[in-house]
């Protein structure tokens, strides 16, 4: 371990940190030009100069326009993808569990996550809609559309799990039921909190692949939209700074909320650690 | 076992499969039968949500159709007439073109970022807040970070005034918006992150002390990226490398947006029969996108067979 624990860093990790540094700037070089395009004036476009500043475009996002309703169909985002992370993490932590085990079946249902992953996205849209038409049934929110969405999501949250439960030691489950714990208690108290932080890197996942889903869901969505769809309506439509002002809200949003669970996340671990402080030293007394 | 934290530390392959079926004294069901009971409910969706539609669509190929409505049938036309239109070809033969080099370039990108975040970064905080650096623009929707790209490139965009100024070029670039250039630069934005995670979750597993062990035996760095560190993330590899090329080959949006009108997209291609309701063409154009995807994803996965590296 020495040249990873001594301070002197090899070349590489300068040619690798540049090359990070870089890619950082790629990401949010063109992200930044729209932050600052938000801002634009009353009379200015989606392009470069600037006329003047203004938070006109932002005002326009919070008012249901002709061309969109973007609150509502923000909300409908948001409730849809709830719906998605909660059934995703259900469902897939349930298979990621019973995947640990051959069963007969196993390689047919692995197969078929693996083809449900990779098939293209429209085209999931399209069957269920087709499903749809012959059946007589409406497209909705809550059926057609989260199902097209659930078709991308599970495949993603199991194979997320398999990565979490290949780091899992069975034998602190076999300790548990050695110390007499139910199946149930087991789960609960041994098996769920050892798997949290992958657990809920699964609900975040599934949240934002679904918030953000445009094409699984445009056929499958019937007459109310989701955000991205109704952002897809506007560019469609009439290009102005309001989409950026989207971005720039969106991304405030985001920051804020992973700023808030890091701090939570950091709290956390600071009481587990005084935790097991306080507990050695009640047993070195 | 004291050294479990040992164990699981090593890359999978190196585990032994025999520790890993414990013998349960009390159990009533027998443990498969409680393994289907925890993926029923998966299997049930997919078999529902997916094989169903999936299956649907291939019937509906064969399908007659006209101008009011479909009828169904068993005719090979809709097949024929796709096959034999030049522009399928031209279309699966850029939207190739741009997967292959979209994979190279992500590939190169996410492997050494992930090389530098799990080898490089020491902190564990800091790595998760690099991580978390590169996941930030995907909480943005897709439409908004593809369309950003416009009034960076474009010709008054930020990238040209930031050329001129620094004097490279007297004139602003043309090829930079609207063309093959933005196709690929924006599939490179939004896609890199795919390769990144699996390729750090597989070199996550590689145990530094066997890097270390390959330095003191003398390997110089190139071989212990190419004799260890490589073949050991190869799942990630092939993980990122299948996500990257489907997420290419299905794309609908980025070359309608990006393109100018130059290129087509066979998806796009594909939604344009579906507004016309011409369902059974778009069926059979559907049919042979997804068996050239299956094809695709097959090879991958014969090269490396990610199954047994990531279920047990």
């Amino acid at each position: 371990m020495s040249e990873r624990i001594s301070d002197k860093r090899p070349w590489t990790f300068y040619a690798l940190a540049t090359l990070f540094g870089a890619y950082l700037l790629f990401l949010y070089g063109p992200m930044f030009v729209i932050y600052v395009l938000s801002f634009q004036g009353p009379n200015g476009g989606v392009t470069f100069p600037m006329v003047g500043t203004s938070v006109v475009w932002f005002q326009e996002v919070f008012q249901p326009g002709q061309m969109a309703n973007i609150p509502v169909s923000f909300q409908r985002s948001l409730s849809l993808a709830a719906v998605v992370s909660v059934l995703t993490v259900v469902i897939s932590v349930a298979a990621g569990l019973g995947f640990r085990r051959r069963f007969p079946g196993s390689g047919a249902l692995f197969y078929l996550a693996v083809a449900s992953l990779v098939m293209p996205s429209l085209l999931v849209g399209f069957g269920i809609g087709l499903g749809f038409q012959f059946l007589g049934w409406q497209p909705s929110l809550f059926t057609s559309a989260l199902g097209a969405q659930l078709t991308w999501t599970l495949p993603f949250g199991l194979f997320a799990m398999f990565a979490v439960v290949n780091r899992f030691n069975r034998s602190w489950e076999e300790a548990a039921t050695d110390l007499g714990a139910s199946a149930w208690q087991r789960l609960r108290y041994v098996t769920i909190p050892i798997l949290l932080p992958g657990i809920i890197g699964v609900a975040m996942g599934a949240f934002t692949l679904s918030y953000d889903e445009y094409a699984r869901t445009t056929l499958t969505i019937g007459p109310k939209n989701t955000l991205p769809l109704e952002i897809y309506a506007l560019i469609s439509s009439a290009t102005s700074p309001t989409l950026f002002a989207i971005g720039t809200l969106t991304t405030g949003v985001s920051f804020g909320a992973i700023l808030v669970s890091l701090l939570l996340v950091l709290r956390m671990q600071r009481r587990r650690g005084r935790l097991d402080h306080d507990r050695l030293s009640v047993t070195q007394a | 076992m004291s050294t479990t934290g040992l164990i699981s530390d090593l890359p999978i392959g190196l585990k032994k499969t025999g520790s890993i079926t414990p013998k349960r004294r009390s159990t009533r069901l027998p443990p498969w039968m409680v393994s289907w009971f925890q993926v029923g409910p998966l299997a049930l969706i997919l078999t529902v949500l997916f094989a169903l539609p999936t299956t649907l669509f291939l019937i509906v190929s064969f399908y007659d159709y006209d101008r009011v409505g479909i009828y169904p049938a068993f005719m090979l036309d809709n097949y024929r007439e796709l096959l034999t239109t030049p522009a399928t070809w031209r279309v699966y033969a850029s939207s190739l073109r741009f997967a292959f080099i979209v994979w190279a370039i992500t590939l190169f990108l996410g492997f050494n970022i992930a090389y530098f975040l799990i080898f490089h970064i020491r902190s564990g905080v800091m790595r998760t807040v690099l991580f978390l650096l590169c996941a930030i623009p995907f909480w943005t929707s897709g439409i908004i970070r593809t369309i950003a790209w416009i009034p960076f490139l474009g010709r008054n965009g930020a990238f040209n005034q930031m050329l001129m100024g620094l004097g490279v070029t007297s004139h602003p670039l043309d090829f930079l918006l609207f063309s093959d250039f933005a196709v690929i630069i924006t599939y490179v934005h939004l896609f890199t992150l795919l390769m990144v995670g699996p390729i750090a979750n597989s070199l996550s597993k590689i145990d530094p002390a066997l890097m270390e062990a390959a330095r003191d035996a003398g390997a110089s760095r190139w071989r212990t990226m190419t004799d260890i560190v490589i073949p050991l993330s190869k799942t990630g590899i092939t993980l990122g490398s299948i996500l990257v090329f489907t997420q290419v080959m299905g794309d609908y949006f980025v070359v309608r947006q990006m393109s100018g009108g130059q290129s087509a997209s066979i998806v796009s291609m594909l939604s344009t029969e579906i507004q016309a309701m011409q369902y059974p063409p778009a069926s059979a154009n559907a049919m042979v996108l997804v068996i050239f995807v299956a094809i695709l994803v097959g090879v991958m996965m014969k090269v490396v067979d990610v199954r047994k590296e990531l279920v047990k």
